[in-house]
């Protein structure tokens, strides 16, 4: 049963009249949105108490309209699914908190993000909603950080709340809070990080009010109206004039799913409908019986492909849902991006990251102004918890960053972050508070893609452990690459390596729980470089050789791009003009893509080049197929098995990798 | 014998100087055109006016005070030196992944091309040796390796070096000694020092920081070596003072050897200046405004102290150097309009056409409409304004200009004039907010004080928004800064990172930290022959819940500690909290770091007193013009501003011109005269 919204001015249930706005009102009002939104974040990211909020930013605002219209952020208004589910009442000072993702139509993917939503009402009547959804480091579940690699239903992932009121007309519900705190390892970061959200939420409300009060509640709420259709008419001329008719269609993989199956393809088709466009995601496999499934909203998904499209022509504007109409997302139900409750949705970074590189592929094969290369399409994590020598249990949470992908403006910067706003968390403050010495933290030398525009460089982050604990990492592309584009060559793979003390050389897994580490052991995680953006033979051989004088590329990568470099690194000229013809013979016309190989060279290459066997073809639950029509039937868990661990070769992500540098 | 202090404003078009008798307090002024060329050839000619209006004999002036944008126009114009970068084994890389944040939105990295670090990479070398967040060294420094890293350097023509390591926050003998084999190995060169410079945690913050010195330190020190041969010419070895970021001033050895501490040096004039100006008018709160060409500044002033930041921003680098907590926007009087083909909506700014070609009315070939096109447009800049005194604006490429926005809007083109004057003040509102509404601040008890170029042409309309009266305008934006630089005070501090929850510290470690820092820092001033009693000491704590990332700084003092102890500093950091953020919780409170200021006496200056009048402005009438106000066009007289008298009652819709700024009194507002010639706008009764 939907909610009800009790509404105390006798006039609320007429609408305002719509009413004219005129233009710079209506750019006045937009910008004070953009404000309130950015202050949103400015006041989460200052107040939070929890790295991964604090400093990695993993916290997303939204301002919507009365109805739910999403005016300002980046993923999708929750309001609509959250208000159709909640069975109560909504009323002025009410405060809601949810982390169900099953029940608010995807606006989260994980139960890890809270997500508050608020109700904004000026004078008894409901005009605005602000939410903000933040990702807790941990909820409890079976392992440290609440993002089990192996779970198989949702319910191993920690607590997971239903759309409660946890402030009831301004009274904070604090046994609610209680229960759920009590179920969470570090209550306290929760707590601050939660109160720094509902403040950030209740910012928002009152300049919603303030803008309501300044312009006027018809004008306020009619220029609301007016940035909606503003959006709607600025896509349709995009859609119209960028995206072809001809249907396109791209795909892409996750890799493995932590459980030795693998890869698994996300498809997509796009074509356009007179002034509509299509996502059809039809081909894409069946929901994983493991936990790298993502709940992908059709919103969010509408916002990233706006958002995505918009910035190459106005990037002031503030993106909104008045274009929804046209954007038409076909999802399959018990698909790898819609599976069905209680499916594990733990691992869902690869897949949520990945749809990125699936969005740059579709729309850059109709219009080159989009034609990225794959990039560092991920959030990799690290675990890393124990006790310290005081006895005090703590918890590491980091993002991993990576390579920037080549891009028709220029190169992809070097372990940079792909998702707005991230920063790492400072070394020295990590050495400060957890038992862990950060010996390097560095980018990796040729693993960005070779391009006219080359791929940023993958990072390569050495953790010395100081303390004995356990490690789990998320991450992938350790199987498939980074794709390059219009010549551009694929950048460089994953790869997770364990030094003990004994000098034994382990190779992890790119997902994988409960690592022992011991005082002394280090881990070396190497995440993935950009894809290149065209042709590397066109790339001029000086800047090749300011990028092997910096270490950014070394003296062999350089051939890649055709560029022979005497000792003293100045281009040898003749060497260079010979390789470069030789290379250009050898490639002949460059495809638009380069993938690195299809997955059938890549999986019969997978145990030479990686140390570990190639993943078994996916299994999916019989029922699911049974759903989606298909007539082949699976037995459900089979063919699971962990993926071994090699020590005798080194995995190199398919570049040379440099020797380990003497201590 | 006589004795006088002089300050000194450089900017871009004029140079301003300001003698002060140090006997009676008395001040006189002088305005001359700027030398870009070479600033010093400006200086000295304002030397030469003002002592002949005061009477004087250059050779009697004592102190120097000057304010400089040398060290940001470094940074701004990539002008700096060529550093040098040495880090700890793993990290050479730190500047290049600089904390892996790409600015602007989902998908903001399509558009973003990153700039080459402050220090090339190929420039950075990395040495061997390891210290720990406690400050014990793991692995001890391989002199040998660094002497060869150090020789490696030699063929890359490096003009200064930082050496900046991990954790050299907690313990800083690594990097001496690094600068003992770099004196050997690459002798001459400057050397900056990551544990001097800024000893705090945050590896990127502390490395960016000392670079941006390294990267200032050569053009600085040559600036104030230049000034310093030039002042001794025509004076007798006076004491030159360069006025700190945080409006503090630092001598001129101090200054050339910690430059970062320079790049907001000319924001923290104006404040500086708008503080003395305000008080003497009778304000202590306000909020400054200073609106120029390209960007615009904004200042928070609290019972007559700016308040200041730990961190300072220039173009795009950010540093952690203290500074006026001045907060810039992208929205000058040369910021462009225009209108998106696929949104038709109207954006000002962030591109601007700056000095040169200018906005179109410049006429020097220009033709995108700026904000000031829009002000001429409307009336409120009058057609017969001579900018610098001397150029003569344009009213039909004005209009030619704005005309493009018009059609893309489909408004006449004084609506679509006064649609980019309404964008761009809702920017500049929005700054203001975010230091005051946004930090629990009722702009309604504050005063804005407006200065710069074009600020006392859009202050009244911001006043509006804001709730904020009087407007006060001083008189010259130049004047004023020159003001502040004569008027501040001697000021050094040290810190030290203690990093350590409350309930682990008592409170009397906590003082006996506080007065070693205060040792430490009264020695700069010591050093400049100011007597203790003469100098006052102040501390301040950065404090955070255990687990933020971001700190409150709260004022500490002595006596309090000693009563109420470190209890009472908790409460008082509770209740900030809840004022800035809505909340305060009752986890772990964490001290992170530990200031001692130490500053020296404040200087009698007897303010500028403007002609008694009689009320009536009518003396200084020049003319009517026509403005562009509530969609239609009103009369407006216009002012001359050296003849308005004490009292003047100015009625709006009005313009007061001056030779470097032009006031607006939009209708419904009244402008006073006060008895030191400001301006105070405030709505008609």
């Amino acid at each position: 049963m939907p909610a009800t919204i009790i509404e105390t001015n006798p006039q609320a249930h007429t609408p305002l009249p719509r009413v004219p706005v005129d233009p710079i009102t209506l750019d006045l009002i937009e910008n004070g949105l953009v404000a309130a939104r950015e202050q949103m974040d400015a006041l989460l990211f200052r107040t939070a108490m929890s790295p991964i909020i604090r400093d990695q930013r993993d916290g997303f605002p939204v301002i919507t309209s009365r109805d739910g219209k999403l005016l300002a952020g980046q993923f999708g208004s929750p309001v609509h699914g959250f208000t159709e589910r909640y069975d109560g009442t909504i009323e002025e000072g009410d405060i809601f908190l949810t982390s169900d993702p099953y029940e608010c139509d995807g606006a989260i993917s994980h139960a890890n993000d809270w997500l508050v939503c608020m109700p904004v009402f000026k004078n008894g009547r409901l005009i605005n909603w602000s939410a903000m959804f933040g990702h807790m480091a941990d909820i409890g579940g079976k392992v440290p950080g609440s993002i089990p690699t192996d779970s198989e239903q949702i319910f191993e992932e920690g607590i997971c709340i239903p759309p409660v009121k946890i402030f009831s007309k301004g009274v904070l519900q604090e046994e609610i809070l209680r229960v759920i705190l009590h179920n969470c390892r570090i209550p306290e970061w929760n707590r601050g990080d939660f109160h720094s959200i509902v403040a950030a939420c209740r910012m928002a409300a009152s300049r919603c009010v303030e803008m309501a009060e300044r312009f006027g509640e018809a004008v306020y709420v009619s220029a609301l109206h007016d940035l909606l259709d503003r959006n709607r008419r600025a896509m349709q001329k995009l859609i119209s004039e960028t995206i072809t008719e001809e249907k396109r269609y791209f795909e892409d993989y996750i890799c493995d799913d932590g459980m030795g199956m693998g890869p698994y393809k996300i498809a997509c088709s796009l074509w356009r409908e007179g002034e509509r466009i299509v996502f059809d995601f039809g081909d894409t496999d069946p929901q994983s019986v493991g936990a790298i499934n993502f709940l992908l909203s059709e919103q969010m998904f509408r916002m990233f492909c706006g958002q995505f499209m918009i910035n190459f022509f106005d990037p002031q504007i503030l993106l909104n849902d008045g274009f929804f109409d046209l954007v038409d997302v076909r999802i399959p139900e018990g698909c790898l991006l819609k599976p069905l409750k209680p499916a594990a949705l733990s691992s869902r970074t690869h897949a949520l990251a990945r749809i990125f590189d699936v969005l740059s592929g579709l729309l850059g094969q109709s219009n080159p102004d989009y034609m990225c290369a794959a990039g560092f399409s991920d959030s990799p994590h690290l675990m890393y918890s124990g006790y310290d020598k005081d006895g005090d249990w703590f918890l590491l949470f980091q993002i991993g960053f990576g390579g920037i992908p080549g891009k028709p403006g220029g190169d992809g910067p070097d372990g940079h972050s792909l998702w707005p706003k991230f920063m790492n968390v400072p070394n020295e403050f990590i050495e400060s508070y957890f038992p862990v010495r950060i010996e390097c933290y560095e980018t990796i030398p040729d693993s960005g893609g070779p391009g006219l525009h080359r791929g940023g460089n993958a990072m390569n982050v050495g953790y010395r452990f100081l303390a004995p604990g356990v490690v789990s990492i998320h991450d992938d592309r350790w199987l498939t690459y980074p794709w390059g584009v219009r010549g551009g060559l694929p950048g460089g793979r994953s790869t997770k390596i364990i030094e003990r003390t004994d000098g034994r050389r382990e190779l992890l897994p790119s997902k994988c729980d409960r690592v022992r580490v011991e005082v002394g052991d280090k881990l070396l995680f190497k995440t993935w470089g950009g894809g290149g953006w065209g042709n590397p033979l066109e790339r001029p051989a000086h800047t090749v050789a300011t990028d092997v004088d910096r270490g950014l590329v070394t003296r062999e990568g350089a051939k890649r791009y055709g560029v022979v470099l005497r000792d003293d690194l100045s281009v040898d000229e003749p060497a260079t003009t010979v390789l470069r013809a030789e290379l250009a013979r050898q490639r002949g016309p460059a495809e638009l893509f380069d993938f690195g190989g299809d997955i059938a060279e890549l999986k019969a290459r997978c145990k030479q080049e990686t140390g570990f066997d190639p993943p078994q073809p996916p299994t999916f639950a019989a029922w699911v197929r049974a759903r989606q029509g298909q007539t082949q039937v699976v037995s459900h868990v089979n063919g699971r098995q962990p993926v071994s661990a090699s020590t005798e070769a080194e995995y190199t992500g398919g570049i040379p990798l440099p020797e380990p540098r003497a201590k | 014998m006589m004795s006088y202090r002089l300050g000194v404003d450089v900017g871009g078009t004029f140079t301003d100087c300001l003698l002060i008798d140090e006997e009676r307090g008395s001040a006189v002024t002088a305005k001359v055109l700027s030398t870009p060329a070479d600033p010093s050839v400006g200086v000295l000619n304002g030397i030469t006016l003002v002592c002949e209006r005061a009477g004087a004999n250059a050779r009697d002036i004592a102190h120097v005070l000057h304010g400089t944008t040398v060290a940001t126009n470094a940074i701004l114009t990539g002008s700096g030196a060529r550093v040098g970068l040495v880090t700890t084994q793993g990290y050479r890389q730190v500047l290049q992944i600089a904390r892996s944040f790409v600015p602007g939105a989902l998908s903001g990295w399509v558009l973003y091309n990153k700039s080459e670090p402050l220090a090339a990479l190929e420039c950075t070398v990395e040495v061997s040796e390891r210290i720990s967040a406690t400050g014990e060294i793991v692995d001890p420094l391989d002199e040998a390796q660094a002497r060869q890293a150090l020789r490696s350097l030699r063929a890359r023509q490096i003009e200064a070096l930082t050496i900046s390591l991990i954790n050299a926050y907690a313990n800083g003998t690594h990097e001496q000694r690094l600068r003992a084999l770099a004196a050997e190995e690459l002798p001459g060169l400057p050397v900056s020092l990551s544990s001097e410079v800024i000893p705090e945690m945050q590896e990127y913050e502390r490395t960016i920081t000392t670079v941006a010195n390294s990267y200032v330190r050569p053009v600085v020190e040559t600036y104030v070596r230049n000034i310093r041969t030039e002042l001794a010419q025509t004076m007798r070895d006076p004491k030159l003072h360069i006025l700190r970021s945080d409006g503090g001033l630092a001598s001129a050895q101090a200054a050339g050897h910690y430059p970062v501490n320079l790049l907001m040096s000319g924001p923290a004039g104006g404040v500086s200046g708008a503080i003395w100006v305000a008080g003497q008018a009778g304000y202590q709160n306000l909020l400054t405004f200073d609106m120029g060409g390209t960007s615009t500044d904004v200042a928070l002033v609290q019972e007559g102290k700016a308040q200041l930041r730990r961190e300072t921003t220039v173009g795009d680098v950010t540093v952690r150097a203290s500074s006026v907590d001045v907060r810039s926007v992208g929205a000058g009087g040369g910021s462009i309009a225009h209108v998106p083909e696929l949104t038709a909506a109207l954006r000002v700014g962030p591109h601007s056409a700056g000095a040169d070609p200018g906005p179109a009315c410049y006429g020097k070939g220009g033709d995108e409409p700026t904000v000031t096109d829009a002000n001429l447009v409307l009336g409120y800049l009058p057609a017969a304004t001579r900018l610098g005194g001397e150029m003569v604006l344009d009213l039909t490429a004005a209009e030619q200009a704005v005309g493009t926005v018009a059609r893309g809007l489909g408004m006449s083109v004084k609506q679509a004039a006064a649609g980019i004057v309404d964008i761009v003040n809702e920017k500049m509102f929005s700054a203001l907010r975010l230091i005051s509404v946004q930090q629990g601040i009722d702009p309604r008890d504050y005063a804005l004080t407006a200065f710069g170029g074009a600020g006392p042409l859009h202050a009244n309309a911001l006043a509006r928004l804001l709730g904020a009266w009087p407007v006060i305008i001083p008189r010259g934006p130049g004047v004023l800064c020159a003001y502040g630089d004569a008027t501040t005070r001697l000021r050094n501090e040290t810190s030290r990172t203690l990093l350590r929850p409350f309930s682990q510290l008592e409170t009397a470690d906590v003082i006996t930290v506080c007065d070693e820092l205060a040792q430490a820092a009264a020695r700069a001033l010591d050093a400049e022959n100011v007597p203790r009693a003469d100098q006052t000491t102040s501390f301040e704590v950065d404090v955070r819940y255990h687990g933020q990332g971001t700190l409150l700084t709260l004022e500490l003092g002595r006596q309090e500690l000693q009563h109420g102890g470190l209890a009472a500093v908790g409460e008082r950091f509770d209740r900030l909290h809840e004022q800035l953020y809505t909340f305060a919780l009752n986890s772990g409170r964490e001290l992170v770091n530990i200031r001692a200021v130490v500053q020296g006496t404040a200087t009698t200056v007897t303010p500028y007193r403007a002609e008694p009048g009689d009320g009536n402005p009518a003396r200084a009438a020049m003319g009517e013009q026509p403005v562009f106000l509530n969609n239609t066009d009103r009369p407006a007289v216009v002012y001359d501003r050296a003849r308005l008298c004490a009292q003047d009652v100015i009625r709006g819709p009005a313009i007061v011109m001056e030779m470097d700024s032009t006031s607006l009194i939009l209708s419904g507002h009244i402008g006073r005269v006060d008895a030191y010639g400001n301006i105070l706008i405030t709505p008609e009764a």
